[in-house]
């Protein structure tokens, strides 16, 4: 006969975890990052089968082109871009963290802030460089 | 974590961490980081001259050239190689049960590099691409 000691049934209080803490800038920027990560690399399916479709099968090539020039194929076009901007800027961020530089928590916000800022500002302009090419009917 | 100290002195004594292996994936994350950004700013670029018509003969066209074709296979080389490193680690923070995991992990793997092959062919051929007159 083998019992567990009480001690080990007994229900422990586990650990304080994301939802006692307050969203903060640096860990909401720390989510996304994975976020728009995961998002992008959902993406690469949409770009794999746009040069398999243009190389291999022209109508299903002419359908995708067709739906990313419709509402909701514009919607996710531009979700893309917003992810990719993000992705990219933070990852900068993360790689002059790597080097050990701005790690002071007022240097770590004040990137954060960059990040973002930059991040709609080149989005903005990616999409009126879209609109002023009349890239979309 | 700097880059001159990323080895703990156990790992460098027993030759390996505790996953065998993780130097490797950090290195290889930042390495192909550090590509990705002027190959992605670039085909973004490129994309946002090519959207005018995005036809299929405008991107034969535009891959008919080495150099686009070359920086386009290098672009999802190490794009894939990223993708596939950074599931990697969300499969490994979420995913607990040891069976499912590998079966992600595995799946991870085995559609990263197909998903490279698939669009590295194709940008061949249509590098190759004889438009028809």
């Amino acid at each position: 006969m083998t019992q567990k000691p009480a001690s080990t049934t007994f229900e422990r209080p586990l650990s304080p975890h994301l939802q006692v803490y307050k969203p903060q800038l640096t860990t909401m920027l720390s989510i996304t990052h994975r976020a728009t990560g995961a998002a992008l690399a959902v993406g690469t399916l949409f770009l794999v089968g746009w040069l398999w479709s243009a190389a291999y099968d022209i109508r299903c090539f002419e359908a995708l082109s067709g739906f990313f020039n419709k509402t909701l194929g514009q919607l996710m076009l531009f979700g893309w871009s917003f992810a990719f901007y993000f992705h990219l800027c933070n990852g900068i961020r993360h790689l002059f963290w790597d080097i050990g530089k701005g790690f002071e928590l007022p240097a770590v916000y004040r990137s954060g802030y960059i990040v973002l800022v930059s991040t709609c500002l080149l989005t903005g302009l990616t999409w009126m460089a879209v609109f002023a090419m009349g890239g979309t009917q | 974590m700097k880059f001159s100290n990323v080895r703990t002195p156990l790992a460098k004594v027993r030759g390996w961490g505790s996953a065998h292996e993780g130097t490797h994936h950090f290195l290889w994350q930042r390495i192909t980081a550090l590509a990705l950004i002027p190959l992605s700013l670039w085909f973004v670029w490129s994309i946002l001259h090519l959207e005018t018509g995005a036809n299929q003969v405008e991107l034969i066209h535009w891959l008919s050239s080495g150099l686009h074709a070359s920086a386009l296979i290098l672009l999802l080389l190490a794009m894939f190689y990223h993708a596939k490193l950074g599931v990697q680690v969300i499969i490994e923070d979420y995913i607990h049960s040891p069976a499912l995991k590998i079966l992600s992990l595995l799946a991870n793997l085995f559609l990263m590099y197909g998903l490279a092959a698939v669009s590295v062919i194709s940008v061949l051929k249509l590098h190759l691409f004889i438009v028809p007159q």
